[in-house]
This record gives structure tokens, sequence and C-alpha cells, in this order.
């Protein structure tokens, strides 16, 4: 099933979770919040490349998702078990605990 | 058709804003997986039912699902939850919301000014899909399979650390 | 037999290398033999050269010796050169003469001191730095001699420089003497921009052409002559000179006496084309020698201190030799520099031996009696302070002085209210001078060492002194017997006014006048010293003399002017800017830097929001730039 839709209105749709999802990053301070914050962002851009690609009817858009798709996949694994060395190291999940690369 | 799509966009930016602003990790984290259902029916409108699956598959049924489990282990509960609402205050969302504001309000500008109409009227089948991931894609795929071994083998050696020095009864 | 005239200021100044260069390893003997051997080898040259010269007068009466080319920048060539004519042939004489004889005398002098090889080195470059400077073809050579002998002054009134009053002292010398160089090079500077060359001939044959009063040539003369007052210490730049007697008794005797203080006499008389062209220019040179000597001989009433009455004394002969020239008597002044060198020159080696005498006591009213202690030595002495009195008929002969104060009475620019000015100078001179004979050698004894004074001391001050009392032999056959070769020797360098009394009997009444000065000085001061003591004791001690008796011993108060009015706020201006506002900018420039460090560095805090935060800042602003682009 499909209708055309408006591309202005998927757009800033994506525009709409982007920011959301980058206030979250900016306002949480617990870790998990944080990388749950920075998926809201990727699926956003998904979003919008997903949106483009129909506008021009073509795969292209549905490819890109597919990548960003697969790279937020790796990247929380990888992120999680981090997570799980913070918790090791720190003894919280505070990120404010972790400034040991201040200037 | 076209309300299917605007409600469901609807949904989708409710349950992100309310995902964000929970103090419950599980809670945060199942308004999450609800806002991905959202956008899966978005893709569908949008004649994109490759991807639609995909985002419920892998979106919201792996990865957060691992999030799920992680936050299971990590024991992240009430008194995490109790500091979450201490630390979030009105004051702590003052300078990130107008942030956020400012860059939505430039996007906006940008996104609705550029009159490009509508999308197309036929679907985008799988076959598709898959003509072009086997064909001028071909060489992202292969990088895209190295990024998951990386991935594997990171996750892997990392979360092997991790798991000697828990704390008893996990 | 001329040729050799290039080696007369170079065997001083390989002397200096040679000392310089030899180092501690030279014995003393050996330093003794380099420094006098140059400077004799020098003298017996200059004689040679001199006679030559009177024999075969060469055509213009000067010879020149090109040495080589010292630059060449566009039209700007000038070249080491040497220029012999009668005024430079009389200078160098003398210089070299009566330095050989100082030289001798040092090394006795000198003796017990640890600096004796710097000493001589200094001495020699002070010898070959002034030849240069009297020899000189053009003015960029004569400046370099000027600054030469600037320097060995600096060096040689420091010579103690451990005691911090002296090191003072020859910093004051060369700060005041600098004012005067500057405005010697300014005036330097302007006589070649508009004359296209600095070769001393050709710039008076060319200043010749100008008429009278025009302001090129009264500017570069006005500066000149503010040279000159500076380096022959005159009114207003003269306080350095009584401070300079900090420096041992034959740099006195050298270079603050007979050489280096004449230098500005010797640049006016050079130049005197120059000086003619300007009157209004000459006139002042008049002015300031007249001041001079009536002010020099004033403050030489006060002082306590053997030498600094001999500078001031110094200071008023040459404020004669200023005031001759005002009125355009070139020989005369020159006659006066030759006399003044010996007899003034033998004065202070006679005051040096008077404070070997005395076990390095300089305060005249500590010494006494020294008559009976050093027979030879008085009877030496009071020769010279007779040529200095000028009494005529005592030594047989006639004087420089009474020559200028002719000259003076008869020249149109001067007149007879310079000469009332010489005349009262005259009897001032004899009253000061003899207030020092009477003091020193006569009176009670009050202190003597046993030490025996060497007679390498002796014998270079006899021979000055012998030759400062028949100094007036020239003078003597001119009045006498109307023989004038001196002054005809010395006109072909620079010609004069002939100038005579309209009556016989004119210069017989001048004379009389001239010694009557000169007799009532010392007659006064004989009445006040020796017999009526009290009388100067009673006036000294009333609050008017007080005051004049300090007045007097100060100077005249222009220390304390100079003090006032430049040295306080120029030091409080230093003060005020002793953070040095330049700097001040470039201090800012990395103040800002590192202040813009420290804040910029609060940013890496280790806080990942912040870090995040940061970027969508980024964000924002670049799609807004986006945007507004």
């Amino acid at each position: 099933m499909m209708a055309p839709v408006p591309v202005g209105a998927g757009l800033l749709a994506a525009a709409v979770l982007f920011c959301a999802g980058l206030t979250g990053v900016l306002v949480r301070r617990n870790v998990l919040f944080v990388l749950l914050s920075l998926e809201v962002m990727l699926n956003a851009c998904g979003l919008a490349f997903v949106v483009a690609g129909a506008h021009w009817g073509q795969a292209d858009g549905q490819v890109m998702y597919f990548f960003i798709l697969t790279m937020a996949a790796a990247e929380m694994a990888v992120g999680l078990s981090l997570v799980l060395q913070m918790r090791r190291h720190f003894g919280s999940l505070d990120t404010h605990v972790m400034n040991r690369m201040r200037g | 058709m076209i309300a299917v799509f605007y409600i469901s966009a609807a949904i989708a930016v409710a349950a992100t804003v309310l995902a964000i602003t929970r103090t419950n990790a599980v809670h945060a984290l199942l308004y999450f997986i609800c806002s991905l259902l959202a956008t899966g029916v978005m893709f569908f409108v949008l004649g994109a039912p490759f991807v639609a699956a995909l985002v419920v598959i892998v979106n919201a049924g792996a990865i957060m699902v691992l999030f799920v489990f992680v936050v299971m282990m990590l024991n992240v509960g009430p008194q995490t939850a109790e500091q979450e609402r201490i630390l979030l205050g009105p004051r702590t969302w003052i300078g990130p919301a107008f942030l956020s504001g400012v860059l939505m309000i430039e996007l906006a500008f940008v996104l609705v000014g550029y009159r490009a109409g509508t999308t197309t009227a036929p679907i985008v089948p799988p076959k598709a899909v898959g003509m072009a991931l086997f064909g001028p894609y071909l060489l992202g795929v292969e990088l895209a399979s190295m990024l998951l071994l990386a991935g594997l083998l990171g996750a892997y050696h990392l979360g092997q650390g991790a798991m000697k020095s828990k704390e008893p009864g996990a | 037999m001329l040729r050799l005239l290039w080696l007369v200021p170079m065997l001083p100044l390989s002397g200096f290398a040679t000392l310089i260069v030899g180092g501690r390893r030279l014995p003393r003997r050996m330093v003794s033999a380099v420094g006098i051997g140059s400077v004799a080898l020098s003298t017996v040259l200059a004689a040679v050269v001199s006679v030559a010269f009177v024999r075969t007068t060469p055509p213009d009466a000067a010879y020149v010796q090109t040495l080589w080319q010292w630059m060449r920048i566009g039209n700007f060539a000038p070249a080491v050169a040497f220029h012999l004519d009668a005024l430079s042939l009389t200078m160098m004489a003398v210089v070299t003469f009566v330095g050989l004889l100082i030289h001798v005398y040092s090394t006795a002098f000198m003796a017990s001191e640890e600096g004796y090889r710097r000493f001589f080195g200094y001495m020699n470059l002070f010898v070959g730095s002034m030849l240069i400077l009297i020899l000189a073809d053009n003015l960029l050579l004569l400046y370099l001699g000027w600054e030469g002998v600037g320097l060995c002054s600096y060096l040689l009134i420091g010579f103690w420089y451990k005691d911090r009053a002296n090191a003072q002292a020859a910093m004051k010398a060369f700060f005041v003497t600098r004012v005067g160089d500057t405005a010697l090079a300014i005036g330097i500077f302007l006589l070649f921009v508009s004359l296209g060359t600095l070769q001393i001939q050709p710039v008076l044959r060319s200043v010749s052409q100008y008429p009278p009063g025009t302001s090129l040539c009264t500017a570069a003369a006005a500066l000149l002559l503010i040279g000159a007052i500076g380096k022959s210490a005159q009114l207003p730049l003269q306080i350095w000179l009584p401070d300079a007697m900090a420096g041992p008794t034959p740099v006195s005797a050298l270079i603050h006496a007979a050489t280096m203080v004449t230098a500005g006499f010797y640049l006016i008389t050079r130049m005197h084309p120059l000086f003619l062209v300007a009157p209004a220019v000459l006139f002042a040179v008049a002015v300031v020698g007249a001041v001079t000597l009536l002010v020099a001989a004033l403050s030489a009433l006060a002082q306590h201190d053997i030498k600094r009455v001999l500078a001031y004394s110094t200071m008023s002969q040459i404020g004669y030799m200023f005031l001759a020239m005002g009125a355009g008597a070139w020989s005369a002044a020159t006659y006066h520099f030759v006399t003044h060198a010996l007899f003034k020159s033998a004065l202070f080696l006679g005051a040096g031996i008077a404070i070997k005498a005395c076990d390095g006591e300089h305060d005249i009213f500590k010494m006494g009696g020294l008559r009976r202690h050093l027979p030879l030595v008085s009877q030496a002495f009071l020769a010279a302070a007779l040529t200095l009195a000028a009494v005529p008929p005592l030594t047989l002969t006639f004087n420089s002085k009474d020559l200028i104060l002719n000259e003076v009475w008869l020249s149109d620019v001067a007149g007879p209210a310079f000469w009332t000015i010489g005349v009262v100078g005259a009897f001032l001179t004899a009253a000061y001078t003899f207030r020092l004979v009477f003091v020193v050698f006569f009176g009670p004894e009050q202190r003597r060492s046993e030490s025996r004074v060497s007679r390498w001391m002796l014998i270079p001050f006899a021979i000055l002194a012998f030759l400062g009392a028949v100094s007036g032999l020239p003078e003597l056959l001119n009045a006498a017997f109307g023989i004038q070769s001196f002054y005809h020797f010395l006109h072909s360098a620079m010609p004069g006014p002939a100038r005579d009394f309209n009556s016989a009997g004119g210069p017989w009444i001048f004379q009389a006048i001239y010694v009557a000065a000169s007799l009532a000085g010392i007659g006064l001061t004989y009445l006040l010293y020796r017999r009526a003591s009290g009388i100067l004791g009673f006036v000294v001690s009333t609050t008017m003399g007080v005051r004049l008796h300090d007045l007097l011993t100060a100077g005249w108060g222009f220390d304390w002017v100079y003090q006032t009015l430049i040295i306080t706020p120029y030091v409080r201006l230093a003060r005020l800017n002793r953070g040095d506002f330049v700097d001040g900018v470039y201090a800012a420039v990395a103040g800002l830097s590192y202040g813009t460090h420290r804040v910029l560095s609060r940013t890496v805090n280790g806080n990942v929001r912040w870090y995040v935060g940061a970027i969508s800042l980024g964000a924002v602003a670049v799609v807004g730039l986006v945007l507004v682009l």
C-alpha cells in the first residue's frame, strides 16, 4: 500500500525526531539513556533517507537505511559492552564520573 | 492512506519524547520500541516494505532487545530511577531545549522551503533493493560485513573482562 | 720627509693596540717602553716633519697626504687624509711634545698602580685620536678623532672605576660632551647636505662665497659652536670639567688642560671662514668666552681642592681663547693655546707632586709650607704661576694674554666692554693663582710624607715650567723688536686683520694696565692670606659671605639647575615607564593568548554531554549560515 506523501512533511517529521534525540543526548546523565537517544537520532536520519528515496522512486534510499541499520547494530553491540566495562571500572553509569580526559 | 502516515508520525514523535523523558530505563526502552514500530508503519506507507520489515526485525527486534538485556544485567533499578528524577530538574532542560529548538526551527525553514512535491506512487519492491545491493552497492555490503565482524570481536573482547569482576549474583 | 706625516698619529695608535692585545703578559718595563716609545717616536717624527715643512713650504702653505679611501656611497667619498698647515703643525708639535713629557711623568706617578698597562694604552689611544683630530682633512675624520678623545676622556677619568664617584664623574663628562657632540654631528650633516662634500678646504672655500648672515652658515656655525662649547667646557656645558679631576693627575694635565679641552678651540679656528660668514655666531663666541672666563675665575677663588682650582683656571683660560676668536684674532688665540698648554700642564704636574708629597691630600688648606720641603719644586711652580698671572718683567717675557686683550680692544666686534671683562679676569687670575701658591707653598707646614719625589716626575715638570716661562719669547720679539716671524707663520694658515694701535705709546700704556692688574691681584692675595688672614675669615663667616662662598664653590649652581630642570624630570619619566609601555604591547599579546587558553581549556572538562552540546552548537551555526547566506 502506498500513497503520495508530501516530502516536506516526511522530512519535517525526521527533523523533529532528530532534535528530540539531540535533546535527550544533551540532557541525560546516565550513559544508557545517552545511547538510547543516539539510537533515536540514527533512526531519524534513516527516515529522512527513505523519504528521499521514495521521492525519486529508487532503491537507493532503502539501501542507505540498510547501511545505517548495520552500523547502528555494530555500534550498539560495542557500546553496550563498553557500558559494562564502565560499570566495572567506575562503579557507576554516570557520565560525569568519566572525566579523566579533562584538559 | 495519508492519514495513516500522519497518525503514525504523531505517534512516533510522542513516543520518542516520552522515551527521553522517562526516569525508569525499561520504560524508556519500551516507549522507544513503540516509536520504532510507528516508524515502520511510516516506511510501509511510503512504499518501502523491505525497510519496514527491517525496522521491526532488526531495529526493534534485535538492537532494542539487546538493550533490554543489558539493562536487566546491570540491574538499573529503582534507585537509579530516583537519582535520575533528582537530576532531571527543569533547569537541566532549558539549555538543551533551547539549542534543539533553534536547530529544529532552522531545519524546518530549510526543509519546508524546498518545494519538492510528493513522493511517487509505485512501491519499491524488495527485489529492486536486492538488485541495488548486489549491483552498485556491492562494495558497501562487503564493508558492512567487515564492520559487523569488527563489532562482533569488539563486543566479545570487551564483554569478556567485564564479566569477571561483576558483582555476585549476576 | 713630509711623507712621514702619517706615522705621527699611527704610532701612538699602534702602541695602544700593542698594549691592549699584549695583555697581562707584558712586563711593566715593556709597557713603559711601548707607551713612551711610541709617543717619543711620534714626537721626533713630528719635529722632523715640522722642520721640513717650515724649510720648504709647500704651495698653498698646506701639505695633504691621502692614505686610503675610507668609504664610497654615491658621491660621498671621504678619504683618510691628513692636512698639514701652520695651525695643525703648531698643535701637533704641542700635543706630541707635552704628551711625551706627561707620559714620562706618568711612569713615576702611576708606578704603584695595578692598571698600569691599561693606563698607558688609553693614553696612547688619546694621543693618537687627538692627532687624528688635528690633522684631519675632512670633517668625518675630524669627528672620528673627536669621538676618540671623548672616549679616552671617559676611560681615563673613570680609571679608578672601582670607586663609584669616579665612574659617575666619567659618565657625567661623557653625557655633557655628548650634547655638544650631537650638535656637532648635526652641523656636519647640515654642511654635507648643503655643500655636498665634507673636505674642510673645499667646504671653507664654498662657504666664503655666501653673503654674511645666510641662515645656512649661521645654523651650521651655531651647531659647531655648541660642539666646541661641550668639548672645551665653556658655559653652559662646563659642569663636567671640575668633576673630571677625579682622574689621575697626568690625565688632568694632558687631557683636561693642554689638549682635549682645546679641541673646541681648534674646531672654531680651523673653520674660521664659516664663522666669518656668520657674524652673529662669532659674536656669540666672544660672549661665551667672556662670560666663562669671569664665572670660572670667580669660582676658582673659592675652591678647596687643588685640582679643582686648576680646572676652573683652565676653563677661564680657554674662555680667553674663545674671546680672542670672537674678536677675529686667530693667531693670538693659537699663541695663547701654546703657552697655556705649557704652563697649565706644568701646574698640574706640580700639583701632582705636591699631592704625592702630602700623602694624597687634595685640600689646599691641609697642605702648607711645601716651600721648605720641596724648594726646587716650589720655585718651578712659582715660575709657572707667574706665567699664568701674566707678570712680564719677572718672567722676562711678554704674554699671550696681553696680545689677546690688545686685539680685543682694537676689534670692531668686541670692543672696550669685552676688554674690561678681560682685564678684570686677569686680575682675578692673578688672585686665585697666588692664593693657591701662598696657601700651598708658604705658611705653616701641615702634612708631609717621607717618600722622595721621583726624578722622572721632577724632570718633565721642570722642563714644562721652564718652557712656559719662556713661552712669551715670540711676543717679546714682536713688541720689542718688531720681529713677527711666528705670526707670519701662523698667518699663512689663518689670515687675520692686521690691527695696530694708532699711537706709538699705545701698546705700552695697555701693557702697564695689564701689569698693574696682575700685580694688584697678587698684592691683594698676599695681604689676605699672608698678612691679615683674619679679615678673610670674618668676611666669609658673615651670612652674605657664607652664601657667596657656597655659590662660588658649587660653580654658580649650574649643577643644581641641570639637576632640577633636566635630570630629575627625566629620571622620573624613566621610572614611570619602568614597565615599558612598548614592551607592554607585546606582553599584552602574550597575556591575551594565555587568557584565551585558560578560558578555552575550561571547555575540555571530560564531560561528554558538554562535547555533544558543542557539536550541536556548531551544527546550529552552520545550518544558520546556510539559511542566511
